[in-house]
């Protein structure tokens, strides 16, 4: 009685409270890459969202920037079980940008200079859960890390979160993306551990 | 009663096994993306990754993705159109 036996549930103990299942902290910001770094200048940049009845809603750098700004802080959880807490991101909100978009698709497949893809549902961008974000810790976002500008949808396994992201295709169906298609989850909530197909 | 001209996927665990068993390293690949064969060790491989991306050292395509978890693995080729092994010519076919 009183004595606090360490593990004894048989859980395993996380380092710290604020992580998902199986995921441990580190202070570093590791680098990871399916492909070549994609160099896009900030002059030849843009962000397009079409639509399910093939509309496109079109922004350049300047445009992009001449919307209103956000800074978020939120915690990242990456598939490959790292986390790091309290990461400051600036960057337009993703309701922003859909604000003007008129459209009844469920559905979001993100793309990316370079090639890579990745789907979420249209829910998960909207109510201030996602941005499209250009700098990082008061920093021009490096292109190791998705500059010029990048998705950070923090509440999804980090994957979700496009680097080099240049557009939004908006469908009725859902459609999976690069490693959704190669086992991992189609949806990716950290909370949940949906690493992979089935989980 | 005429056979069917199919039979379940079970009969592909001998052949099948066999290809897997060989060495991928000396096997030679054609890219689906730009059609340059080459040997599949000089593929580009991304392993700093949720998974394993080889890329055609020709074009950058992707040619190969392998995504292994605890208990299961997925093995994407779409990108190769053909694999060619060399096999012992000691072994039964
Ligand atoms: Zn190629």
């Amino acid at each position: 009685m009183g004595i606090v036996t360490p593990g004894f549930t048989g859980r395993p103990r996380a380092e710290a409270p604020d992580l998902p299942p199986g995921q441990y902290l580190t202070p570093d910001f590791p680098v990871l890459s399916a492909g070549p770094t994609p160099r896009v200048p900030r002059d030849q940049w843009e962000f397009v969202i079409s639509t399910e009845t093939g509309t496109e809603h079109r922004w350049s750098w300047d445009e992009m920037m001449a919307l209103p700004q956000q800074t978020p802080t939120v915690d990242i959880h990456c598939v490959t079980r790292w986390s790091k807490l309290g990461t400051t991101w600036r960057g337009v909100c993703l309701d922003t940008l859909l604000d003007g978009v008129d459209t009844a698709a469920d559905y979001a497949l993100a793309h990316s200079y370079g090639g890579y893809t990745t789907n979420l549902p249209l829910a998960d961008l909207r109510d201030r859960q996602a941005w499209l974000v250009h700098t990082y810790d008061g920093e021009d976002l490096p292109a190791e890390h998705g500059g010029p500008a990048r998705l950070l949808v923090p509440h999804l396994y980090f994957w979700k979160s496009a680097k080099w992201v240049r557009g939004l295709r908006l469908t009725v169906e859902d459609t999976p993306g690069f490693w959704e298609t190669a086992g991992y989850h189609d949806y990716g909530d950290p909370w949940r551990e949906q690493r992979y197909q089935g989980d | 009663m005429t056979a069917l001209p199919y039979v379940d996927g079970n009969m592909l665990d001998g052949p099948l096994g066999e290809v897997f068993a060989v060495d991928l390293s000396t096997a030679t690949g054609r890219c689906a993306h730009c059609g340059t064969p080459g040997p599949m060790a000089a593929l580009r491989v991304y392993p700093y990754a949720p998974g394993l991306v080889g890329r055609c050292p020709t074009c950058l395509e992707v040619m190969l993705r392998l995504v292994r978890a605890p208990d299961r693995a997925w093995l994407d080729l779409r990108g190769a159109t053909v694999l060619e092994f060399p096999m012992p010519l000691d072994r039964p076919r």
